[in-house]
């Protein structure tokens, strides 16, 4: 019989897990940090490490994973703070001369025990965006016809395995819980740019208009980070952008941002924050307006008001130059 | 108080399927499952879905023959053209609900090779085929507003009378067990891998809708039939797709020779799973392999069409193993990876209880024999999956009120709390690893009466031990450690009837291949094995059998 183990390397890896613990049963809601040590084969993972744990170790300690092979989305935590996905990163990476590593549950996300969250915030997110194709036709027999480059452009999404990564680590749903997500924006984009969908327009002034929607993404670029299939998140989020724009959705506050922000940088070579700040508002919104007085308030106390008058940038005329390169490449 | 007119035990392709139907059907259903449908292990899927579709020059009796030549003619061959003729409109009608198949330059959808078949007839995407459709019907699952138990474990079927009338499940995230009343109960739980050890499957396969079964008096059938895949990665046992050998890609041994000359000269790398298995373990045996492996040869592909085409295997191969694919050759071998046998059904999906149906790889069928080919599995999931949706709607018209006891549920909370209670003991996952470990040792690639009766022994050994393992973990939310002890239980039954299944087969066909009797006995073994749970029985197991139906296709030496 094939012995998985013939051939390869026999010496062990010793392996130093901190790992943050919760039982709402038994520690009155508080959590705890426990540490273990186990050995494993040098190319083990991260996830093999905790399977050892659970096995020989301690069987309290609660954590989900099914398939090891990074195709189920199951194992979703932090490790080092940072959310990934165990069964797809070896231990050695993470701990090169055998410092201790910490693993905690994913972020932004309701624990239920030790490293498994609930999925419920998730997949409340997904379903936000109608996830299901809504075609204005279905052919009578036999199936739709697309190119296949407009099918193998949806894998980038498709490739989502909805593990939560991203979820975990939005710096946005840190502060907004009304934030659709980076998963569920990027579910969406599967769908806005599936040619056999029917209701792209609709889809996209949702998410246009929608409180939380595409708009409230602030580009940390985390997402794109943590995603351990590629699918980038971030980058389907401004793809809906340009999109939403493209099919006239301009009375947002997220549009006039980015118009201001281009005016801006082109015209004077840097940022006019103070403009930006009225644009994104708009000039007659004066509820919001006032909503921005306190915080121009407070930043003049300390100092912080940008001019009112912005000064241009000594090479301003190069900014300007490159805008016309960029768009001239670009037609 | 939980009632559905059907319940779905099962959130992977084969259950959402049924649930598709049944809710087209206007019943009430809900699928339980102790994962999130979406982590189900059809994801895992790589290679694609067969169909052949008669508008392009294919034809359904095509299709039919290679999978019953695959079979080694233990398919019955009259589920195999069911599975045949509807594969067409089930593909098709996948791809309506919003799968992104792989399309050609028509902007029809597209085919590739896969082994056994000498017709391209594989749709696909990429290499994540079953993580593709799982996911569109997942999609689907949401707009129809399917009711799901998440993270629910059954424990056990409630019979009354001789008929399935629900479930008894314990909720993982509270701990609380509770009655599912059912008027039908489909069960789509997926395969038994982990009774082997190294497997492909995930860590969630554990035979427990087969052991569900067995328990409640449903035979299984053919558990004997155990598919290696011949090509798992090196070490990790990670599954590298059929895909591979379908685009083009080549076995080589340790002196870079395309070995599969020997044994298939005809579809060589494309020969069947069984067939290739055995070429490569025999030249792993006699010396020809390297460190325990073959090496599966993509590089004359290039880099463009492999990440285009086989961009998960790609990943894998790096993220795993450190190999770049276009310019290093992977090591692989044969690994655990399906199982042939399964709940004896219909071609409706019923079992011989009233009211319990089986779909997908824990039902047995027959359409996969000694041998699946590649790519039907999802086939088999989609179309007996729906059509036990349809017929579990039709039994239930005749069904009345649903049963009002609640008998099982004290039981079985007693019999949880008799585990919990035990004293510290062994391991689960010590008793677990010896009893897998030992599969693999006989019941292997290749075997002979002395290795499947050192499988026996093995397990005979470890069912003496499964009174005296415990449960470390005493607390209620989401106790894995408790359901590990109930799935290792679910596990020993499953390898009950495989060794007995093998034991009983005195011949080789398809995976079962014995190296003491290396002939095909059709006169006499032109049968399946049933496997019965019976205490009076030796080792527990009732074997009988019953003959192969064949309706156009006379067995013949398969020859690839």
């Amino acid at each position: 019989m094939p012995d998985a183990k013939q051939g390869t390397k026999q010496e062990t890896m010793h392996v130093n897990l901190k790992v943050k613990r919760y039982d709402p049963a038994d520690s009155g809601g508080k959590t705890w940090w426990q540490e273990y040590e186990v050995d494993i084969h040098p190319d083990s993972t991260v996830l093999d490490a905790l399977i050892e744990v659970r096995e020989q170790n301690d069987g309290t300690l609660a954590m989900r994973c099914a398939c090891r092979a990074s195709i189920c989305g199951s194992c979703g935590m932090k490790v080092n703070g940072s959310a990934k996905l165990v069964c797809k990163t070896r231990a050695i990476d993470v701990s090169p001369n055998g410092e201790q590593m910490t693993i905690e549950p994913m972020g932004n996300q309701h624990v239920v025990k030790d490293l498994v969250v609930s999925l419920d915030t998730f997949f409340a997110q997904i379903k936000r965006v109608e996830p299901f194709l809504q075609p204005d036709h279905v052919p009578a027999q036999g199936e739709y016809i697309a190119s296949n480059a407009s099918m193998e452009n949806l894998l980038t999404s498709m490739n989502c395995i909805m593990c939560g990564c991203c979820v975990s680590d939005c710096t946005v749903l840190e502060v907004d819980s009304n934030f659709i997500g980076p998963a569920a924006l990027a579910k969406a984009w599967r769908f806005t740019e599936d040619p056999r969908d029917g209701k792209r327009d609709e889809r996209l002034k949702m998410l246009n208009d929608e409180d939380g929607g595409m708009w409230d993404c602030t580009r940390c670029m985390k997402c794109v980070d943590v995603c351990p299939k590629g699918v980038a998140p971030m980058d389907r989020i401004m793809e809906l952008r340009e999109a939403a724009i493209q099919a006239g959705n301009t009375n947002t506050p997220g549009y006039h941002h980015t118009e201001s922000f281009y005016n801006s940088v082109k015209k004077n070579g840097r940022l006019d924050e103070t403009r930006l700040a009225i644009d994104s508002a708009g000039w007659t919104n004066l509820p919001r307006l006032l909503d921005l007085a306190p915080i121009g308030i407070a930043a003049m106390r300390k100092g912080k008001l940008p001019p009112l008058f912005p000064h241009k940038a000594e090479d301003h005329k190069k900014v300007k130059d490159l805008y016309e390169s960029v768009e001239g490449e670009s037609k | 108080m939980y009632e559905h007119d059907v319940l779905i035990i099962g959130g992977g392709l084969a259950g959402l399927r049924a649930a598709v139907e049944v809710t087209r059907a206007g019943a009430d259903v809900a699928v339980i499952s102790k994962v999130h449908p979406v982590r189900s292990h059809s994801n895992a899927a790589q290679g694609g879905i067969n169909a052949p579709l008669t508008d392009r020059g294919d034809d359904w009796e095509g299709h039919a023959y290679d999978t019953i030549k695959g079979s080694d003619f233990l398919a019955d061959q009259d589920a195999v053209e069911v599975m045949s003729s509807e594969a067409g409109e089930a593909v098709l009608e996948l791809e309506r609900m919003g799968v992104i198949f792989s399309r050609g330059e028509d902007g029809k959808l597209g085919t590739r090779a896969f082994g056994g078949q000498k017709v391209a007839r594989t749709f696909f995407v990429g290499a994540i085929t079953g993580s593709a459709i799982l996911h569109v019907l997942f999609e689907q699952s949401l707009k129809l507003g399917l009711n799901v138990y998440e993270e629910w474990f059954v424990t056990k079927l409630i019979i009354e009378d001789g008929v399935c009338r629900g479930v008894v499940a314990i909720d993982l995230k509270s701990g609380e067990m509770h009655t599912i009343r059912a008027k039908a109960v489909i069960m789509a739980a997926g395969g038994a891998g982990r009774v082997f050890e190294p497997s492909t499957n995930a860590l969630i396969c554990t035979g427990d809708g087969l052991s569900l079964a067995y328990r409640a008096g449903v035979p299984l059938m053919d558990m004997e039939m155990i598919q290696y895949h011949p090509t798992t990665l090196a070490r990790t046992g990670i599954l590298m797709s059929e895909a591979a050998r379908g685009e083009g890609a080549y076995l080589l041994n340790a002196s870079g020779e395309r070995f599969m000359e020997k044994t298939a000269p005809d579809y060589m790398e494309l020969a069947s799973r069984d067939v290739v298995s055995r070429a490569e373990q025999t030249e792993i045996d006699e010396g020809r392999g390297i460190d325990g492996n073959v090496l599966l040869d993509l590089r004359h592909l290039g880099r463009s069409f492999i990440e285009a085409k086989l961009g998960y295997l790609q990943e894998v191969s790096v993220e795993f193993l450190g190999i770049d694919m276009a310019e290093q050759p992977v090591p692989v071998q044969p690994g655990m990876h399906y199982i042939m046998g399964g709940i004896k059904t219909d071609v409706n999906g019923a079992t011989n209880v009233p009211g319990l149906y089986a779909a997908g790889e824990c039902a047995n069928v027959s359409v996969h024999g000694a041998n699946r080919l590649g790519a039907n599995s999802l086939l088999d999931t989609v179309v007996f999956g729906r059509r036990s949706g349809v017929h579990a709607v039709e039994y239930i018209k005749g069904v009345g009120a649903h049963s009002k006891t609640e008998g099982d549920l004290a039981s079985e909370k007693a019999r949880l709390q008799a585990l919990l209670d035990r004293p510290k003991g062994e391991r689960v996952a010590t008793v677990r690893d010896d009893m897998a470990r030992g599969m693999t040792k006989g019941i292997g690639v290749f075997r002979d009466q002395a290795s499947m009766e050192g499988a026996l022994e093995n397990l005979n050994n470890v069912k003496s031990r499964m009174g005296g393992f415990s449960i470390e973990n005493k607390g209620k939310v989401f106790n894995t450690d408790l359901m590990f002890g109930l799935e290792l239980e679910f596990m020993v039954d499953c390898a009950d009837a495989v060794v007995a299944g093998a034991l009983t087969r005195k011949e080789s066909r398809g995976a079962h291949f014995r190296t003491d009797i290396t002939e095909r006995d059709d006169k006499n073994w032109l049968k399946h094995t049933l496997m019965y749970q019976d205490d009076e029985a030796d080792n527990g197991v009732r074997v009988e059998t019953s003959d192969v139906k064949i309706t156009q296709w006379e067995p013949v030496k398969r020859v690839y």
